[in-house]
């Protein structure tokens, strides 16, 4: 998505009053609404930082309203002075953490491996599969999107123990893979589509064999699509709970269980709440300032034709 | 969308492949093939036999199964690249996907049919009986479960709130600005951030009763007893606003690839007609972008159709199921009574009836479209 100026807008600007207006409104909104989106990450930040009056008293600015602390963090072992001591804590949390990243970074490899092969397939090949064809398979991989995990959740949880698999990483990693498949298809069907298919007809006059044409001439074109549906089907499986929470007990929790699971208790330690609040957002929120580009591309693959 | 797919520069599958296959390579794939089904079946009649006491020889779990189903997965397709050369080659790239979404759909689907007919309550120690229809009938009953259905109608509904916001920020971003990238980002932040943490985030502690900034806000608005979440109505518009909070950049971005990808000439020739800007907004732009509205607006109701985590970790479903999602009171009746059978049963219905709703959507969606254009 380029970054494009649209000139037509100051064009039709009649006098300098109306045109002063309407910059004043378009700044005024926009900085309105990165407010409300900034607030409750600012907000979560800072209160990590606070004790417990402070919290009670509602203070926003640190060093004006309050002296900060590092109250939170050292709850969770993660302080300047906490972090050499040992910690039950930050050892629960960093294998929380742990079992975060290998599930999603797992279930995100394997659907881009089996998602961009068949969206390869689907746009390069007819298929028949007794009376399936093309169009029936990509409808049956697309309509995946629409099972709410609810509809899984209760089968799974008896499939998954008679088969072992209950409370395992590798348990999740199946269903998140399933639950992002349609959406990498998606976005690759897009992807391979814009490559004319051309180049692999030059490789293959060349001696190349249909693998290898994919692997040598396809792959490295469509690397950015395949980037950015890995980075979104990231952000679905880094932030899955519902699944998590059925499927998971002791060994394989991950962070929003364990986010989710001090939230129930009554008396809520505010500042260390907001620490692994924080904790459990700064990842995804890296991610998304550092590799927006993908992420938009991702989400606007065949929105736009 | 399943138009698409039909590749008109696709080679045709019947062509003459040209490395030509002995008779004796298709033996071999063929027997291989014959030899992985058989020994797939043999794991599940044994496993069938031991599992029903019928003989004594074999595994604890069913996790042979599974490996027998990957071996018999890798067995297919060496066999097809054996017996029919490049079209085996061709048909290798579908395979995987294939197999994993039959194995991981199909049959826990088939499966959750069959225990939405039993009474199963994992508390219980009687175990899991047949009781054909009766979890149906205690449905249709079950005022709560009703409740929920109506919630999902309301929060489907605020879909379009959530649309006329989205196309605003949209209009915002394209419009002539500096710091487009930074705006652009820190709109997008909502989406990235994960649910269960923005519930405590704004959920339970900006909209905390006492003491947080949005109730303090509310307060000095001038409401009195800024209580988010203790009654039904308010409730249900603060559930709305969290999953807005979230949701809104998923269809501001695809709106805003829609603006970006109009083409400049139209809305020349529009200004050259002396169209003012509120005019070709609703003559030019809105119809336009009718196409990439419609995409955005299904697949906003699709995720808003999976609701739930937002509302077990902030309300639970409180106060007294109102909030409820489908999602959130199954994954309830689950986690607080054990209901297996009746929960999968809710949860059964709740697909039908969410197939049902997307077919016609998607059917009126593409007449609706057809028709504008």
């Amino acid at each position: 998505m380029s970054v494009q100026t649209t000139e037509y807008v100051a064009s039709e600007i009649r006098s300098p009053a109306s045109f002063v207006a309407s910059r004043v409104f378009i700044y005024g909104a926009l900085v309105f609404w990165a407010f409300i989106c900034l607030f409750p990450i600012y907000w979560t930040i800072t209160t990590s930082f606070k004790t417990a009056v402070d919290v009670t008293q509602g203070h926003l600015i640190p060093f004006v309203d309050f002296q900060p602390d590092w109250k939170g963090w050292r709850s969770l072992g993660l302080s300047p002075d906490s972090i050499f001591q040992t910690s039950t804590v930050r050892e629960e949390f960093l294998k929380r953490f742990m079992n975060s990243v290998i599930t999603s970074v797992g279930a995100s490899s394997l659907a881009i491996i089996i998602g961009s092969l068949a969206a390869y397939g689907l746009t390069r090949y007819r298929y028949h599969f007794a009376w399936f064809k093309n169009e029936d398979i990509s409808f049956f991989f697309l309509s995946q999107l629409i099972l709410p995990p609810v509809v899984l959740a209760l089968p799974f949880l008896v499939l998954y123990r008679e088969v072992g698999l209950l409370d395992t990483r590798v348990g999740l990693i199946l269903l998140y893979t399933l639950m992002v498949l349609p959406i990498v298809i998606w976005i690759m069907r897009d992807q391979f589509n814009s490559i004319p298919v051309e180049l692999e007809e030059a490789a293959l006059v060349d001696g190349l064999s249909i693998w290898g044409a994919f692997f040598r001439i396809v792959m490295p074109i469509a690397l950015p699509g395949m980037v950015a549906a890995f980075i979104l089907a990231m952000v679905l499986c880094w932030n899955e709970y519902f699944f998590a929470a059925l499927l998971t007990s002791t060994d394989a929790k991950t962070i929003p269980v364990m986010v989710a699971s001090q939230t129930g208790s009554q008396g809520i330690n505010w500042w260390s709440m907001a620490a692994l609040a924080t904790a459990a957002i700064a990842p995804l929120a890296v991610i998304g300032i550092a590799l927006e580009r993908y992420l938009i591309m991702g989400m606007t693959a065949g929105a736009v034709k | 969308m399943a138009n698409q797919t039909l590749p008109t520069n696709a080679w045709p599958a019947d062509a003459a492949p040209y490395d030509l296959i002995s008779p004796s390579r298709k033996r071999l794939g063929w027997a291989l093939m014959a030899a992985a089904t058989f020994g797939l079946l043999a794991v599940i009649a044994l496993e069938i036999l031991y599992k029903t006491d019928a003989d004594t020889v074999g595994f604890d779990t069913w996790r042979p199964v599974v490996y027998a189903y990957v071996l018999w997965g890798v067995a297919l397709g060496i066999g097809q690249v054996l017996t029919r050369g490049e079209d085996g080659q061709r048909a290798l790239f579908l395979l995987p996907a294939l197999l994993f979404t039959i194995a991981m759909v199909i049959f826990p689907t088939l499966f959750g049919f069959y225990i939405a007919l039993t009474d199963w309550n994992l508390s219980s120690f009687s175990g899991r009986k047949f009781n054909g229809l009766a979890n149906f009938w205690q449905m249709l009953g079950d005022p709560y479960y009703r409740n929920a259905l109506l919630n999902m109608v309301l929060y489907v509904l605020a879909v379009s709130v959530e649309y006329v916001i989205a196309f605003g920020l949209a209009l915002l971003l394209n419009a002539q600005i500096r710091a487009r990238k930074f705006f652009r980002v820190v709109f997008l932040m909502p989406l990235m951030l994960s649910p269960v943490a923005v519930s405590w985030m704004i959920g339970k502690s900006l909209m905390e009763y006492r003491f947080g900034p949005a109730a303090t806000l509310a307060r000095y608005l001038g409401w009195e007893n800024p209580a988010f979440f203790s009654d039904p109505i308010t409730a249900r518009i603060s559930i709305m606003v969290l999953d807005a909070w979230t949701f809104i950049p998923f269809m501001m971005i695809m709106l805003l690839a829609g603006l970006q990808a109009m083409s400049r000439e139209v809305l020349e020739a529009a200004r050259v007609d002396g169209a003012n800007a509120w005019q070709t907004f609703w003559q030019v732009t809105f119809p336009l972008m009718l196409p990439v509205s419609v995409t955005a607006v299904i697949l906003r109701i699709i995720f808003k159709l999976k609701l739930a985590d937002i509302i077990i970790t902030v309300t639970s479903g409180g106060p007294g199921g109102a909030t409820d999602s489908v999602s959130s009171f199954i994954y309830r009746e689950y986690r607080d009574r054990s209901n297996v059978g009746y929960g999968t049963m809710l949860a059964m219905v709740y697909l039908i009836i969410i197939v049902v709703f997307v077919t016609w959507l998607l059917k009126f969606a593409s007449r609706f479209v057809r028709n504008v254009n």
